[in-house]
């Protein structure tokens, strides 16, 4: 296929916006080197293809990372100042915002989500992560280390540790585009990106904005292609220097393994959760319930730490329930294009299908579904808020990731149980707990074993905030200044200046 | 209503109209002083007036600690989010890009300086500096330290509130930059006194800062003299903490006010008298050069000009011919003519001084090898100036001339040149020039100054500390060290369960 852009009619408006659909290596969308494979991009609410775009294969992304060493070693690395860095970063920070409206169109277009979720959140967050990192750009600093001040100095350099593979999901194109991009070009490494193949566009429309920012050619560079082929291909890539990923943990333990395999590159993952949500009886139960229904809903349930087990203080169980799902039967979950939508499709058949097939699962185990739970008719993967009660912890709708709006709910009586209960899963990523004894909010977030834990909130991040997982919900962390030790190599250096050695010893 | 001074540039290396108001800006307004007294713009070309500023007093200075208060209660300090701090900075940053040649020619026509190293210099390390300390303004950290399971322990570190800084007439804008980058990414509100000789740019700033948005109160200026506004500053019982640059003899009295007073925090970056040292092993061309620039950049008005120039005894005499054939090429002139690498000194008084040090130099029996005299009959030009024989206890060798004299000393001792540089009550700063590292590094290690420079001279960063030993002063500007100046550490203990 070549790489023409195309030029795309949002249905719902009218206007037209231009996307390349050729992959994006050293400044220029070119087409693959050896494959005429394409992908179909699909609009999850109407199931239509909305365009093709090239395939990736084993072979471009070997010109990818080829393209990405050679700018490490002459125009980016270290060859151009943090100073510089940095104004490229808000360079491109500035553009994102220009053109934030046709960006978040774009992305409800490719993954459903609501148009001004898009913009205000997905993208507001994207431009203040690129500010954030850019910030860092210059103050990359190592140490100096007092060993022997007559004879010897010795301190720690911070190199950008290389070429790095990224591979991202497809439930906030952009906004993990960002989370990856920044620190990696702030710390001075050069990319190669592979976003998902779902949702391939916003990743290829930014491409552009990487060129007009002025990022010399190579820096980053864009390689849509399924996870089995380019996903693999970098993680097994032998000049490749750190694979980041994010998405499922079936795939981050393969990236691991191939990681181990080829060259012991280093690794980060993001991968998924069953986060539980307490409420104890003192919390503000509004409030927690409000805070309840974005966690399990806010981008309909397709959020790694999405709250999906909830657990109740037996106390105030049957007034909490009530709540919930008053406030559950409030969100709209519909077009993205639609003003009054507070949430979209989910993304693609096959989460659809997986969701649903969960669903029925629970209803299988015995657990009671006490809304939502059915398919809606005509054209689009919507699924409706849903909640279970009644569950007991070996059921798969209370150990297994969905990634839909499917809430799990139990009770509890004492604090210790309710610790026991949450702890009680493989993954670890995120948790919040509603109480206003701050004895106990001080003893269960301490208790909790999760990267992330919120108290009296939930879901809401900040760029300046480490964010990741404990046990298999993933390795290292992304934002906040912990970000950075993900992109930078540690070098010490031993600079010898009046020790003598005698010979022989 | 405060005037507005408009000039027209008409010069070789900038064309055009620039309007500069000229009132105090406080709590977001241009005001007149409160006795609505002015105070002379002079051209140091020439001696001719530019303009008169509004002229401020103790009564401004405290409407602005006021307005500052107010804003760091409210609508700064923590009230307002890093991002949101760091939002602002860059957009000031941005308007100084789009303003640049405007400021370079102001602070040219103010300072004397030439526009081409106002742009190259000053104004282009401005921007950066306030870019830079825009990045910090999320990032403020504190930590969390374990002591016991039963205790949640932690730090912050919290704006400190109204900071008063007074800045120098050397490096107007630049000064101004180093001194509100980290106060303003750190949340704190700023009453900001720029030297009475060169206000132009400051005021110019605080246009370009009302435009980017920042709230009123946030930062506020207050022009005047040192010992009206500047005491003022001083003594203030409503500033936090205090920050000046200039002269180690009112940097001293600030510190005494602030004792006196409340005892604010003080941060002084004050003279120096610091040496270049050229080993015989030295790339002799380079060194020349830097050590050239290490003393003549800015006119020798430079608190870090490298103004004791130690030279080995074996390259000695090369050194002096090579390096005042250099010197001979330096043009002093006009502040907008491309060629020129040297503008007049900042004023009357400050070239009195320096030709008193030259006088003082030649009864003390020094040699001026080179100039030691005026250039021109108009405003305060003064020749690049070399003095050779003389001795350490000569005034010219111990006290800061801060002009462009320089003075060439032979050596012989690896051992005894380092005893003679730091022979000095200053420790601001020392350049190195050797291509032995074992030397070079050695040397610079046992140096005792805030920044040694090896095979270099004069460079700073945004990023990298600056400050000095001894009397040179107290704390660090730039860099990471900067943002201490203008944070309190609180520590907060959660007891969970401790029960007495």
């Amino acid at each position: 296929m070549a790489a023409q852009p195309v030029t795309l009619t949002i249905p719902a408006t009218g206007k037209k916006i231009t996307v390349p659909t050729g992959l994006f290596i050293n400044n220029e969308f070119v087409p693959s080197v050896d494959s005429s494979e394409t992908i179909q991009c699909i609009n999850p609410a109407t199931e239509e293809v909305i365009c093709s775009i090239v395939a990736g294969s084993e072979k471009d992304i070997d010109v990818a990372v080829a393209a990405a060493r050679k700018a490490f070693k002459t125009t980016w690395g270290k060859n151009v100042t943090g100073f510089e860095r940095s104004r490229l970063l808000n360079k491109l920070a500035d553009l994102i915002e220009r053109d934030a409206q046709e960006l978040a169109e774009l992305e409800a277009l490719n993954n459903g989500k609501p148009v001004k979720i898009a913009r205000d959140f997905d993208i507001g967050d994207s431009v203040g992560c690129l500010r954030y990192y850019a910030g860092w750009a210059d103050k990359i600093l190592g140490q100096t280390i007092e060993v022997d001040n007559k004879t010897k100095v010795a301190f720690t350099r911070h190199d950008p540790i290389g070429v790095c593979g990224q591979i991202i999901p497809w439930n906030y194109p952009i906004n993990m585009w960002s989370w990856k991009v920044a620190p990696a070009l702030a710390c001075g490494c050069t990319i190669v990106m592979k976003p998902s193949e779902l949702t391939p566009l916003t990743a290829l429309k930014l491409s552009e904005l990487i060129v007009e920012a002025g990022f010399p050619p190579g820096v980053v560079n864009t390689v849509p292609s399924l996870g089995s082929v380019g996903g693999a291909a970098l993680s097994s890539h032998q000049d490749v220097d750190k694979v980041a990923f994010t998405g499922s943990t079936v795939t981050g333990r393969k990236i691991m393994e191939a990681a181990a395999k080829s060259n012991l590159k280093k690794v980060s993952l993001e991968l998924g959760g069953k986060s539980p949500q307490i409420v104890f009886e003192s919390a503000d139960l509004d409030q927690a319930a409000n805070w309840v229904g974005l966690g399990i809903l806010y981008n309909t349930g397709q959020d790694c730490t999405a709250g999906s087990r909830l657990f109740v203080q037996d106390t105030i169980y049957d007034k909490f329930i009530q709540l919930v799902v008053e406030k559950f039967k409030q969100l709209k979950i519909g077009d993205g294009f639609d003003e009054s939508s507070g949430g979209g499709p989910v993304v693609s058949k096959m989460q659809y299908d997986k969701i649903f097939s969960y669903i029925e699962a629970g209803k299988q185990a015995g657990a009671k579904c006490i809304l939502g739970g059915e398919k809606r008719p005509g054209k689009g993967y919507y699924v409706d808020p849903t909640i279970f009660v009644d569950v007991k912890p070996d059921m798969k709708i209370v150990r297994d990731e969905i990634f839909g709006p499917v809430l799990a709910v139990a009770k509890f009586k004492t604090e210790e149980e309710a610790i026991e209960l949450a702890n009680d899963t493989s993954y670890g990523l995120g948790a919040g707990l509603h109480s206003n004894d701050a004895g106990q909010c001080m003893r269960v977030s301490q208790a909790l074993e999760a990267g992330t834990v919120w108290i009296n909130q939930y879901n809401l991040l900040n760029n300046n905030v480490p964010f990741g997982g404990k046990k298999q919900s993933g390795i290292g962390r992304e934002l906040g200044s912990y970000a950075l030790e993900e992109y930078t190599s540690v070098k010490a250096i031993h600079w010898n200046y009046g020790e003598k050695l005698d010979w022989p010893l | 209503m405060p005037a507005t001074f408009v000039h027209k540039f008409d010069t070789p290396v900038f064309k055009g109209e620039v309007s500069v108001p000229l009132g105090l800006y406080i709590d977001g307004k241009w005001v007149d002083g409160a006795d609505g007294t002015t105070i002379d713009v002079i051209n140091p070309t020439n001696g001719k007036l530019i303009t008169k500023i509004a002229e401020g007093t103790p009564k401004d200075v405290d409407l602005a600690v006021k307005a500052a208060q107010r804003a760091f209660d409210t609508t700064w300090g923590l009230h307002a989010k890093g991002a949101d701090r760091s939002r602002l900075m860059n957009k000031l940053a941005d308007l100084m890009e789009k303003n640049a040649e405007t400021l370079s020619a102001l602070e040219a026509l103010d300072n004397g300086k030439t526009f081409k190293w106002a742009m190259r210099a000053d104004i282009s390390h401005s921007i950066a500096c306030i870019r830079y300390y825009a990045g910090w303004a999320d990032k403020i950290f504190g930590q969390v330290i374990e002591t016991s399971e039963a205790k949640l322990t932690y730090t912050r570190h919290e704006p400190i509130g109204v900071v008063g800084q007074i800045v120098p007439w050397n490096f107007p804008l630049q000064m101004m930059s180093w001194k509100i980058g980290p106060a303003l990414a750190t949340g704190c509100a700023i009453v900001l006194k720029p030297s009475e000789f060169t206000p132009l740019t400051a005021l110019y700033m605080s246009k370009l800062i009302d435009e980017a948005g920042f709230p009123a109160g946030v930062f506020n200026l207050v022009n005047g003299y040192g010992h009206v506004v500047g005491q003022a500053i001083a003594d203030h019982m409503g500033i936090e903490k205090v920050a000046f640059t200039g002269s180690t003899l009112v940097g001293r009295k600030i510190m005494e006010s602030a004792a006196k007073s409340n005892l604010k925090k003080v941060t002084l970056e004050l003279g120096g008298k610091s040496p270049s040292i050229i080993f015989d092993d030295a790339d002799l061309e380079e060194a020349i050069k830097w050590a050239a620039f290490g003393i003549y950049f800015n006119h020798g008005q430079c608190c870090c000009a490298g103004s004791r120039i130690f030279v080995h005894e074996k390259i000695y005499d090369e050194f002096l011919q090579r390096f005042t054939a250099h010197t001979k090429d330096l043009k002093v002139g006009d502040p907008f003519d491309p060629d020129c690498f040297q503008g007049p000194q900042i004023s009357q008084q400050q070239y009195d001084r320096i030709m008193g040090y030259i006088e003082s130099g030649k009864a003390e029996g020094a040699t001026v090898h080179y100039g030691g005299h005026r250039i021109g009959q108009e405003g305060y030009f003064i020749s690049p100036t070399i003095f050779t024989d003389t001795k350490p206890n000569m005034k010219i060798v111990q006290e800061e001339i801060f002009g462009p004299v320089c003075v060439v000393i032979k050596f012989k001792d690896d051992d005894d040149i380092v005893a003679q540089a730091n022979d000095s009550i200053y420790g601001l700063a020392a350049a190195v020039f050797s291509q032995n590292v074992t030397r070079a590094l050695s040397t610079a290690h046992k140096l005792r100054a805030g920044t040694v420079w090896i095979n270099i001279a004069n460079m700073l960063y945004p990023n990298v500390p600056f400050g000095g030993y001894k009397q040179s002063g107290i704390g660090r500007e730039l860099g990471e060290y900067a943002l201490s100046n203008y944070t309190a550490v609180k520590a907060v203990q959660v007891n969970l369960h401790i029960k007495l």
